[in-house]
């Protein structure tokens, strides 16, 4: 892609001396503070991964000197990397912030959700455990850290994107939403989905991190991990992972550009192992981030319409 | 040759970020010509690229369908028509772009409205056989009521017609004809072919009589908008912030004491250490002692920056309320003159009470007189309806619960700006700009 990187100085050449970062930014925490002013209970998907990161940074800028006024949700799937799960509790527990854990292994364990095979990705399954989550703690709006870049029906949803009391999305009949005026009412048992970063890229995303210093797991940086070629994608190893018979075991530099679910994030080989490094490497990119890291959302061309329709974030 | 490398070096210069839509009837190429932009300007990756050559082939296309890049949803793949906008984004050296793809059809207005909203610049397309449609004109009154200053009319397939130059010049002068009437800062017709790519990106070798730049050209150096820093001080309050008794951010230095301040986003003008606003619809004066940032305290502020304000007196201001220039106050009253664009399948009960969204302000509202429907094809008006369907767009009086302060659309986009909410469904029925 033919991005340019921004030189780091902090001389802005705009008009109004600013810069696409600053524009981006303003438009997020005008978002963010609209959700704390118009919902009164208000989770934050939080699940340890960089876009998560970014909106909770946003977030702490937002509501400066004020203690951010959100839950920390995370709907875990139990299969996630170590690292980010001591990165999600450290964080939460750094800002003094209450983190809720609902795992889509309780939904299995009591029958909520069933999988048609034991070894199935869960990521799709959270949309259940997300809906449970919801009606629990009566959340009116939940924030999340998806970008409309990601995917063609990412692409098309609203800012504020409303879900009926099934937790269902209905693309075909969005409110319009102009200029920033975001309505965000909803009757019991309906809830808002809320995107304060739908319009950053993920060039934009790691721009950011490196402006503001934010802190990531460290398994977004290179390093050395045993995996296995498999299509198009490294299939890290791991107890849930493990090689197929005829495959053979790699140890290679490689870094996650994503960090959902083990069973369906593939890391990229890579050497990047400094912020500098990664911004040059997603600048130069030629492949989306989920189209190279994502095993889930390229079973059809609208599995994430259809999984979102369902619930999903 | 590329058309980025005949670009002088001076305007490869960082432009920032410019949105625009492109817009127009249904099947004139929207999609497809967004496809194109992104593909030519070497927006696409390899595997989208590999994405749409698979969707098309399984469609049994003899060539990739641009078009099944930007129409998302499943619905639309199926009817190959575009329901919603969808947003896109790419980058070249001289800029960032956002471009919201909108639907052509009438239904989905609404839709186009919202893309249109927030953009610098609309691209309207049109079919170079068949020339202006109803639509065309609806889009460009919509484009312009909402206050894009830039319209580019796209000729699209231009390929396709036996005298290419004649039945551009046709279409142009009619264009020119009709958006005199509207205003816009500028009006710039292109000649193109989004299937072949010419004057898209790459000029291609057939409109050799076309002189002026290529779209990309014009997107890269059209001037974005940034025309609120001229416009006197408007800041409407979004939250209050008050820390105090323990929920202060840890490291943020309030842990001890207690803290109220008046947090949201500069819409106009600019604020500085020691101004005197005027808090509406109040009325009271006050002094702003702090402009603070998570960075630290500023010494001003201008249009956009999210910042929190404190000042000298206590007094009553709470979410919703606006703080202004003292020397140069909106008007802030009950009764708004308005032109309201309606979106909603019901139409509009002008007896019923509906919410108005204004800034961080709802309050209730009725329809004390609909004066005027606008006929978007001749624009001419047409006298006292009886009620607004989908679509219409009308001149109207409404009378509001209580007071707001509002700009006219022309001199504040935010503070001229509202939603109509129906309370009964919550949705979004309408939107309307003060006159």
């Amino acid at each position: 892609m033919l991005s340019t990187i921004e030189p780091q100085s902090t001389v802005r050449t705009q008009p109004q001396g600013w810069s696409h970062l600053d524009a981006l930014e303003a438009e997020s925490i005008f978002i963010l503070r609209e959700v704390a002013a118009e919902c009164t209970n208000v989770a934050l998907l939080f699940s340890g991964g960089k876009d998560s990161a970014v909106v909770l940074r946003l977030a702490e800028r937002a509501f400066y000197p004020e203690r951010v006024p959100f839950t920390l949700l995370h709907i875990d799937t139990e299969h996630n990397f170590p690292e980010v799960i001591e990165f999600r509790d450290r964080m939460a527990h750094e800002r003094g912030l209450r983190l809720v854990v609902r795992s889509v292994g309780d939904s299995i364990r009591n029958g909520r959700v069933r999988l048609r095979k034991a070894d199935e990705s869960r990521n799709p399954h959270q949309s259940v455990t997300l809906l449970d989550a919801i009606a629990e703690f009566g959340f009116d709006a939940c924030i999340g850290g998806a970008r409309r870049d990601e995917e063609k029906a990412r692409a098309k949803e609203r800012v504020f994107s409303f879900r009926d009391e099934f937790g269902q999305w209905d693309p075909k009949n969005q409110r319009p939403e102009l200029w920033s005026l975001y309505n965000g009412r909803v009757r019991p048992g309906e809830n808002i989905r809320v995107f304060p970063i739908s319009n950053w890229t993920e060039l934009d995303v790691w721009q950011y991190i490196r402006r503001e210093g934010i802190e990531l797991p460290s398994i977004y940086f290179a390093h050395r991990r045993a995996v296995v070629r498999r299509g198009s994608a490294l299939v890290p190893v791991t107890e849930l992972t493990p090689p197929h018979a005829d495959e053979s075991v790699e140890e290679l530099s490689v870094r996650f550009r994503t960090v959902g679910d083990i069973t369906c994030t593939a890391p990229v080989e890579s050497a990047a192992d400094a912020i500098e490094k990664i911004i040059a490497e997603t600048a130069a990119a030629t492949l989306t981030e989920r189209g190279a890291t994502r095993l889930d959302d390229q079973t059809s061309e609208a599995s994430m319409e259809q999984r979102k329709k369902e619930g999903y974030f | 040759m590329s058309a980025r490398e005949l670009l002088p070096e001076a305007q490869l210069e960082d432009h920032g970020l410019l949105r625009f839509l492109t817009c127009g009837s249904v099947d004139d190429g929207k999609s497809t010509l967004i496809g194109r932009l992104l593909l030519d300007s070497k927006g696409l990756l390899a595997d989208q690229i590999t994405g749409l050559e698979a969707a098309s082939r399984r469609r049994g296309l003899p060539e990739i369908d641009l078009s099944l890049l930007t129409d998302g949803l499943l619905a639309e793949r199926e009817q190959g028509i575009t329901i919603d906008v969808a947003y896109r984004y790419f980058a070249t050296p001289a800029r960032k772009f956002i471009i919201g793809d909108s639907p052509g059809h009438a239904q989905y207005t609404r839709n186009m409205v919202t893309a249109a909203s927030t953009a610098d610049v609309a691209v309207l397309l049109v079919d170079a056989r068949h020339g202006l449609q109803p639509q065309t004109r609806r889009h460009a009154y919509l484009a312009r009521w909402v206050g894009i200053p830039r319209v580019v009319l796209a000729v699209n397939k231009i390929d396709l017609v036996d005298d290419a130059r004649g039945a551009f010049e046709r279409i142009r002068t009619q264009f020119h004809q009709f958006a005199t009437g509207l205003g816009f800062a500028e009006v710039r017709e292109i000649p193109l072919s989004a299937l072949r790519g010419d004057m898209v990106v790459e000029r291609g070798d057939v409109l050799r009589w076309y002189r002026g730049p290529t779209l990309l050209q014009y997107l890269e150096s059209a001037p974005a908008r940034h025309d609120e820093q001229a416009q006197p001080l408007r800041f409407p309050v979004q939250r209050v912030v008050r820390v105090a008794g323990g929920n202060a951010q840890p490291g943020s230095g309030y842990e001890i004491g207690e803290f109220r301040g008046y947090q949201g986003t500069i819409a106009s003008g600019r604020v500085h250490l020691g101004d005197a606003v005027v808090a509406l619809p109040a009325g009271t004066r006050a002094h702003v002692t702090e402009i603070l940032t998570p960075d630290g305290p500023l010494q001003q502020a201008g249009a956009d920056m999210a910042v929190t304000l404190r000042l000298d007196t206590q007094i009553d201001l709470s979410r919703g309320d606006l703080l202004a220039a003292e020397d140069a106050l909106p008007y802030h009253g009950q009764d708004i003159a308005a032109e309201v664009c309606w979106f909603d399948g019901e139409p509009l009960v002008p007896e019923r009470p509906y919410l108005i969204k204004h800034g961080c302000a709802t309050v209730r509202a009725r329809f004390a007189a609909l004066d005027h429907r606008i006929d978007v094809d001749s624009l001419r008006l047409v006298e006292r309806p009886q009620t607004l369907h989908m679509n219409d767009i009308a001149r109207v009086q409404l009378r509001a619960q209580h007071p707001l302060a509002v700009d006219p659309y022309t001199s504040n986009r935010t503070t001229g700006a509202f939603i109509i909410i129906d309370e009964a469904t919550n949705r979004t029925v309408a939107a309307g700009t003060v006159r």
